[in-house]
């Protein structure tokens, strides 16, 4: 479930608040321009890690729990090195667009 | 704007203004790959084009969080044989060959389309492109890019609730809500596509919480019906406290007990069930300890989201064990949906058409779960044909003024009872679906037991005073849902043998008279009939195969 956006990350941006299928976000109101989303509504979270591929500040964290909130503090999140490393791992950050193209999968199918 | 020219006169109207009124010549609900290719298609045809989609085209449904294999198969004879006749037996001889070459034709078109557009197909060894799968978040990026592109109309957060009909009852718009901008929307069309995707239940399966069979019942209250609806206990193997339901990579995988002990025939294909068997009691773990550690970098790099709950709980699944479950992905990865009756994609309903996983997949599928591969060739290619179809009839109608009403029921009704509790029916259905003893493992008692509890519950959805306009998204979805399984389990009663993914505990065998198809339909009166399977591509064979 989605568990935090980083108010240092976050630009404000809200490209988060469009992308989420399930409309989990809420844009800051007008008096607040360039400060993070709410998440508003936590518990309709399909966990899908969209938000967190489609951020480009590497500023929200998706904990793979899909039914309970872990409360894992941002500081946690930041040392072990995992905000952003969905996008990296999809090649989506600078310095990994390589993995665009990297796809193995057909590797591990069996042969046509 | 509820009084525009031509708006509908059902009094229901009143409850939903239309904010966002706009007329179009096709309109497309569901912004997945079939929705996708269906707005590319009617626009590049000439048809002016909208697509609405429930959350945000490029993000929503199963495909966009997940990736998937495609039925690629290059165009030589011998190859493509051997991919029709793979699921022949699987899918309990119900697949239609002249449909599979169609879509494998058209899906080697559309990956083809796909490259020349700049998805980043991978290189092998020897400098080849490899067009056998593709990344979700990449490809409905790129698709979402094509659809504006082709200058289709967008409405992100726009769920459609009702379709709108004509005098003659052919279907002419939709109207639902606006999540983000508040207030209702309506689009008058000539032709509507139904592209909502499957329905998953909200079993938190990766990206189905979008699928709630909303397309299905709408498409039934405008008079459409289904087929293959008993296919549609499709469970997915997922870390048990997570989301991510891949399961290409647990066929390297080991299954034991609490204790370490191996359970015996469990397996991700051909062994599932048995995984159910066990979860029915006590927990099961898995570890990917058959796999050839040279593949363990090509896994990564195939799925990359497999890894993201193990790398962010710390766990390595090549050595360690986790938990697992199985989550009900329903006709997501069934195969059952809204009945095509040509090779347009067009529904019973004139106007309407049906592409990807909100249509049958049975004409290449037959029985057995198009997985990824089959069904993402199924929303390339009956997504092209539907929206090519809906842009022809659209043409066709030409311009006369057509009275409108809608088509929407429960929920959306003019009943006396009492409102529908979105909460309280979303699970009171999803305790009738889940559970591996009535859903995964059939028999004639536990389906009609909760068809006579799922029933009554549509006896009170369907009188129930409408929903407030706040509410009517979740009232929709959970009766959307209801009646999905009404259809699932009166089709699975219907079928008193085992075939494709289809299990009777009570009727354990295949039965060569069933060789059928079951068209299911109706909300009060849900009624099923048989109708003749396609013919079979080697009746020798098939005899030899039906008698083993």
């Amino acid at each position: 479930m989605i568990e935090l956006i980083s108010p240092t990350r976050c630009t404000g941006c809200n490209i988060c608040v469009a992308i989420c299928p399930m409309d989990v976000f809420q844009a800051a109101s007008g008096q607040a321009k360039g400060a993070a989303p709410a998440i508003a509504r936590q518990s309709d979270c399909q966990t899908c890690f969209l938000c967190e591929a489609h951020c480009p500040d590497d500023a929200l964290y998706v904990a793979p729990d899909a039914e309970t909130v872990t409360g894992i503090a941002e500081e946690a999140v930041a040392a072990a090195g995992l905000f952003g490393s969905y996008r990296r791992a999809i090649g989506w950050s600078d310095g990994h667009r390589d993995n665009r193209s990297a796809d193995q999968t057909f590797r591990l199918l069996a042969p046509h | 704007m509820a009084n525009a020219p031509g708006a509908p006169a059902n009094p229901s109207a009143s409850s939903l203004e239309f904010d966002a009124h706009l007329e179009a010549d096709v309109l497309v609900l569901g912004g997945g790959p079939a929705g996708t290719w269906a707005a590319i298609a009617a626009a590049t045809a000439g048809a002016r084009t909208v697509l609405a989609d429930k959350g945000f085209c490029g993000t929503s449904g199963a495909t966009a969080a997940s990736g998937t294999t495609l039925w690629y198969v290059d165009p030589d004879p011998a190859k493509r044989a051997a991919a029709k006749a793979a699921r022949e037996g699987l899918g309990g001889h119900l697949a239609d060959h002249g449909w599979m070459d169609r879509v494998l034709d058209r899906t080697h078109a559309a990956v083809g389309q796909l490259a020349d557009w700049g998805y980043p197909f991978p290189r092998d060894a020897d400098g080849r492109d490899r067009r056998v799968s593709v990344q979700g978040p990449e490809y409905m990026r790129l698709m979402r890019r094509r659809v504006k592109q082709a200058g289709v109309t967008i409405l992100d957060h726009c769920p459609a609730l009702e379709l709108l009909v004509d005098d003659g009852g052919a279907v002419a718009g939709a109207a639902g809500v606006r999540r983000q901008k508040g207030g209702g929307w309506a689009v008058r069309a000539k032709a509507v596509v139904i592209a909502t995707g499957g329905c998953a239940f909200l079993s938190k399966a990766l990206g189905c919480n979008v699928l709630t069979g909303d397309g299905l019942l709408m498409a039934a209250e405008a008079g459409a019906d289904l087929s293959g609806m008993e296919f549609s206990n499709a469970y997915a193997i997922a870390p048990a406290f997570g989301s991510v339901t891949k399961t290409l990579l647990y066929q390297w995988a080991s299954f034991t007990r609490a204790d370490g002990a191996v359970i015996p025939g469990a397996a991700s294909k051909g062994g599932r069930s048995v995984i159910a068997r066990v979860l029915a009691t006590e927990p099961v773990y898995a570890r990917l300890d058959r796999a050839e550690p040279e593949l363990s970098a090509a896994m990564r790099q195939a799925q990359p989201n497999f890894f993201l709950p193990f790398d962010r709980v710390g766990i390595d699944p090549f050595t360690q064990r986790f938990p697992v479950t199985l989550r009900l992905e329903g006709t997501v990865r069934g195969t059952g949906g809204l009945r095509l009756v040509n090779e347009r994609c067009a529904t019973a309903v004139p106007g309407l058409f049906a592409a990807g996983d909100a249509a049958t997949r049975e004409p290449i599928c037959g029985g057995f779960t198009g997985g990824g591969s089959h069904n993402a060739a199924w929303a390339m290619s009956s997504g092209h044909w539907a929206g090519q179809g809906a842009a022809d009839h659209a043409r066709a109608l030409g311009n006369g003024a057509r009275a409108l009403r809608r088509a929407g029921g429960a929920g959306l009704g003019e009943g006396r009872g009492a409102a529908i509790d979105a909460g309280a029916l979303t699970r009171a259905v999803q305790a009738e679906v889940f559970p591996y003893h009535i859903n995964y493992f059939r028999t004639e008692e536990g389906l009609t037991g909760a068809l006579t509890r799922l029933d009554r519950l549509w006896s009170d959805a369907a009188g129930a005073a409408p929903s407030s306009a706040d509410d009517s998204l979740r009232v929709r979805e959970a009766a959307a849902m209801l009646a999905t399984a009404r259809w699932m389990y009166r089709s699975a009663l219907a079928r008193t043998e085992s075939r494709g993914m289809h299990r009777r505990l009570d009727h354990a065998a295949l039965d060569p008279a069933q060789r059928h198809l079951l068209t299911v339909g109706g909300l009060d009166e849900v009624h099923v009939s048989a109708r003749p399977a396609p013919l079979h591509p080697d009746p020798v064979g098939a005899k030899r195969e039906l008698a083993a």
